[in-house]
């Protein structure tokens, strides 16, 4: 009898493990195949001549033989450490004020420095023209300097990168010990003293951290540049200068592979140190409260308002300009500039093409990389092939996107590949997004995936439920936040991108990001701010909808969270 | 009575079978797709694409626009396996350099007849046909000008003058087929040795190089730079939306280029790339073209523009297209050469 009954059980164990190894070897194929292998075709290819032989590093030598090349590069880096520079140390005091004191507005304070996530990098660029180009507004404060060039940049990577600062810098400063500050304070310990020994030592991982994450943004990006860099040449621009300009994927390859070393190296150090961060918090910690003092919030709210402005005065620069019939001699409000059929970049079909775009690498991307996730986590089949997924769902951090495009080119643009079907589709631009920026998606995942109970798992087995009735039941109501927030990170991220598109886009697959960077070529500056704010728009208020459903979801499916 | 109400709905049971017909075989022949590649300026593209939609509804333009020597480029780069059915509306210097590249399909487009011979590859069946010229225009704004009390050049040569400092711009020959005519008339106008003379004296004075010959004059218009060379269409066109601006047409003369159609080697879709060479020499196309440019392909069509005079086709230089299409490379590399390194114009 018993013999009869374990029969069945034994086989229905077998398929869900089955199903498990099926679905582990799919994810760790597909990433395989989204991000091994157009990394080694790229790679290989820079090693290659124009007709294919292989020809070492010859391409190398004759990029750095070009005049300017030299330049380019010292430009990249100069650019990219000041923009690290200043823009972590002005992060630093914001998150501060943030987590440390008890300065008003807190919530909107925040809420604005988190904005520039909404828009493409090339709206800080637009903006400043308007701002303090020739016929800026306020043109007076350049003191005769021009925008075009190395100011322009630094100034709109500064507003670029500035969220992603802020988000790690307040996770980190906001984990502290209340016990310490307590300890410091009752030795005697001066205000600079306590700052110098306990604050900085705390946060110095996520500081450290924001620099590298700052500075790999800085000097991959090429929106900025693109639009204020005028005759500051950087390796960014070169890369889409060659593929685009000269259409030269050899010579394109080669400035990748050398992009892709700042960032790889970047990302290597980053997660060298990560290691090496300590818990701060230990379940006898107490949790750190800033009491109210009058001179610190009220100076480091100035300081966070005058620069929550400062960001606001950018966004609204952008908005204003899409409104303003012929700027600067005719100041009339008209509506013409939104009628991006009679432009440059595909028109309105750009910008419903790029909802359409962004909707389906949110439900699709956020399925992938959950489910990836629960499997690498949570199983305990197929070791080699969860080993893989886990360590090809970082690679992409590493990746800039400019460089995923052109290595997406090199690797669905060959005849002899079977996946080339999918060059120039919509699909080609939703995979190459999900892979983009799979890693921050992954890890969101993985944190929450964490701070569940391996008893979940182990209770379901022991009663005989198949893992992905669980999973189902279980994992994905409980997980519901992190699931939400991966989706509309994804959402927002496709909406803005315009890095790895910008080189696989088709005619009737032009998006709003991209149709913003030709609009802008053409000179139709006030049709770019247009499409800009369009986009703005749209990610503010798929987030507000977020926010608000959230709120009334948190209130059902966390209630197990509380008592 | 009785007979007209039978009559009547004869009548409706026709025009339903037509109506149910008619559909069922626009459904049978689904459109097919012509891939296009062009340089044609993106607000004259919708109007033209309409028309001819109209003509053949079977017929679906796919268009990657961009500036010619980038569509020049992605049409070399794509040789072995090209992507376009059809080149319409780009540089007939660049058609003559895929030519040269033996990347063209020879086609008389019905109705060639009618085009002026200076429209046409001389060859029959012709490997090009073209569609307008274009000519090089500076756009001067006159505010920005008074303000720094800088004077209307009246000559290229002019152009040189100290008092131009960093206050012109120009499209790059590389990217633009407008920045392209400029530099290939100069040297033609010049000769060689005078003609990169004349250009290291402009260097001095460029603010900056843009990618497309459009830009310079919008960046006249809106006033962020007080001259901008470019061409006819785009001067007009600013200033007829209320940009301060005056045309100039240098006295030495102008250079100019030809929008011109040509059919991909290979094409995938032949019968739809034929069907829109047809269609660019028909009169309804260059009277489209005529809204934008003054001197079209088919006689008694063209029709002067707002704020261009109407003698502008004797102000055109001579322009060999053969030995600027034979050149091209070697130009641009020369041209890259000199002002693309990026070293600080002013310096």
């Amino acid at each position: 009898m018993s013999a009869v009954a374990a029969a069945p059980a034994r086989r229905s164990l077998d398929r869900e493990a089955w199903i498990a190894r099926a679905a582990i070897a799919a994810l760790a194929l597909a990433l395989i195949v989204t991000v091994a292998l157009p990394l080694y075709a790229l790679l290989s290819r820079g090693l290659e001549s124009k007709a294919g032989a292989f020809v070492g590093f010859a391409n190398y030598a004759a990029y750095f033989a070009t005049p300017g090349v030299g330049r380019a590069v010292v430009n990249s880096l100069v650019i990219a450490l000041a923009s690290t520079v200043v823009t972590v140390s002005v992060a630093f005091v914001f998150a501060y004020g943030l987590t440390r004191s008890r300065m008003p507005y807190k919530g909107v304070l925040k809420a604005v420095a988190l904005a520039p996530l909404l828009a493409p990098s090339l709206l800080p660029g637009i903006a400043l023209v308007y701002l303090f180009g020739k016929q800026g507004l306020l043109k007076s404060l350049m003191f005769g300097q021009e925008i075009y060039g190395p100011i322009g940049i630094l100034l709109g990577e500064a507003f670029y990168c500035f969220p992603a600062a802020i988000l790690i810098l307040t996770t980190a400063l906001s984990l502290s010990d209340q016990r310490l500050h307590d300890a410091a304070v009752s030795l005697g310990a001066s205000r600079w003293r306590i700052f110098r020994t306990v604050t900085l030592p705390g946060a110095r991982y996520g500081l450290i951290s924001a620099c590298f994450v700052v500075f790999t943004l800085a000097i991959t990006d090429f929106g900025v540049p693109k639009v204020i860099g005028g005759w500051y040449d950087v390796l960014a621009i070169d890369v889409y200068k060659r593929v685009v300009g000269q259409q030269d994927f050899q010579k394109g390859a080669v400035v990748s592979a050398l992009l892709l070393l700042p960032a790889v190296l970047a990302f290597t150090a980053d997660s060298f140190v990560r290691r090496r961060q300590v818990a701060l918090l230990s379940a006898r910690s107490v949790a750190f409260m800033p009491r109210p003092e009058r001179m610190r919030d009220g100076l480091l709210f100035v300081f966070c308002a005058v620069v929550a402005l400062a960001i606001l005065i950018v966004l609204l620069t952008a908005a204003g300009a899409s409104f303003v019939k012929f700027w600067p001699y005719n100041l009339e409000l008209w509506l013409g500039h939104y009628d991006f059929d009679n432009k440059d970049g595909g028109g309105w079909r750009a910008y419903y093409n790029s909802i359409e775009m962004a909707l389906w690498t949110a439900a699709c991307g956020t399925a992938i990389v959950f489910l990836g996730a629960y499997l690498s986590e949570k199983s305990n089949r197929f070791a080699a092939g969860r080993m893989a997924i886990r360590l090809l769902a970082v690679v992409p951090m590493a990746v800039p996107g400019l460089v995923l495009g052109l290595a997406y080119i090199f690797f669905f643009n060959d005849p002899a590949n079977p996946l080339s079907v999918l060059y120039r589709t919509m699909a080609i631009l939703v995979i190459s997004t999900i892979v983009h920026f799979y890693t921050v998606a992954h890890l969101t995942a993985v944190t929450a995936l964490k701070q569940m109970d391996p008893e979940f798992e182990a209770a379901g087995a022991s009663l005989g439920v198949p893992w992905y009735t669980t999973f189902r039941r279980v994992t994905v109501p409980v997980a519901m936040p992190a699931i939400l927030d991966i989706s509309i990170y994804l959402f927002v991220s496709a909406m803005t991108t315009v890095s790895a598109v910008v080189f696989l886009y088709a005619p009737d697959t032009a998006l709003a990001s991209i149709a913003v960077l030709n609009m802008d070529d053409a000179g139709d500056i006030a049709p770019a701010a247009a499409m800009a704010m369009m986009i703005v728009y749209t990610s503010a208020a798929v987030r507000l909808l977020h926010w608000l459903g959230t709120r009334g979801l948190a209130r059902r499916s966390q209630a197990w969270r509380g008592r | 009575m009785r007979a007209i109400k039978s009559g009547k709905m004869l009548a409706a049971v026709f025009a339903a079978v037509f109506l149910i017909g008619g559909a069922g075989s626009v459904w049978a022949q689904a459109k097919t797709k012509v891939n296009v590649y062009t340089a044609l300026e993106a607000d004259q593209i919708k109007a033209y694409k309409d028309a001819f939609e109209k003509s053949y509804p079977d017929v679906e333009m796919a268009i990657t626009r961009d500036s010619t020597g980038i569509v020049t480029a992605k049409l070399l780069a794509e040789k072995n396996n090209p992507q376009a059915d059809v080149v319409w509306g780009v540089a007939a210097t660049s058609l003559l350099v895929l030519d040269g590249e033996g990347m063209l399909e020879p086609y008389a487009p019905k109705g060639l007849d009618a085009v002026k011979p200076f429209f046409r590859d001389p060859r029959n069946p012709p490997y090009w046909v073209g569609m307008d010229v274009w000519a090089a225009t500076l756009c001067f704004n006159t505010i920005e000008a008074a303000k720094k009390n800088i004077p209307k050049p009246e000559s290229w040569e002019d152009l040189t003058k100290p008092v131009y400092k960093g206050q012109i711009v120009m499209p790059n020959p590389a990217s633009s087929g407008t920045g392209f005519l400029d530099v290939s008339s100069w040297l033609q106008m010049m000769g060689d040795q005078k003609g990169w003379a004349f250009m290291d004296a402009l260097h001095q004075n460029i603010g900056v190089y843009t990618h497309s010959g459009s830009k310079p004059c919008n960046l006249a218009a809106s006033g962020e730079y007080v001259i901008g060379i470019s061409f006819e269409y785009r001067a007009s066109a600013n200033k007829v939306k209320g940009a301060p601006i005056d045309l100039i047409f240098p006295k030495e003369g102008l250079g100019y280029d030809m929008e011109a159609t040509a059919i991909i080697k290979g094409a995938k879709n032949m019968d739809g790339a034929k069907k829109l060479a047809d269609w660019s020499v028909t009169k309804e196309a260059n009277e489209l073209y005529a809204k934008n440019f003054a001197v079209v392909a088919l006689p008694g069509v063209g029709k002067p523009l707002e704020f261009v005079p109407a003698d502008l086709e004797k102000r055109l230089v001579k322009n060999d297209f053969a030995w600027a299409a034979a050149n091209r490379e070697k130009i641009l590399a020369e041209w890259n050469k000199r002002y693309n390194a990026k070293s600080e114009p002013k310096s």
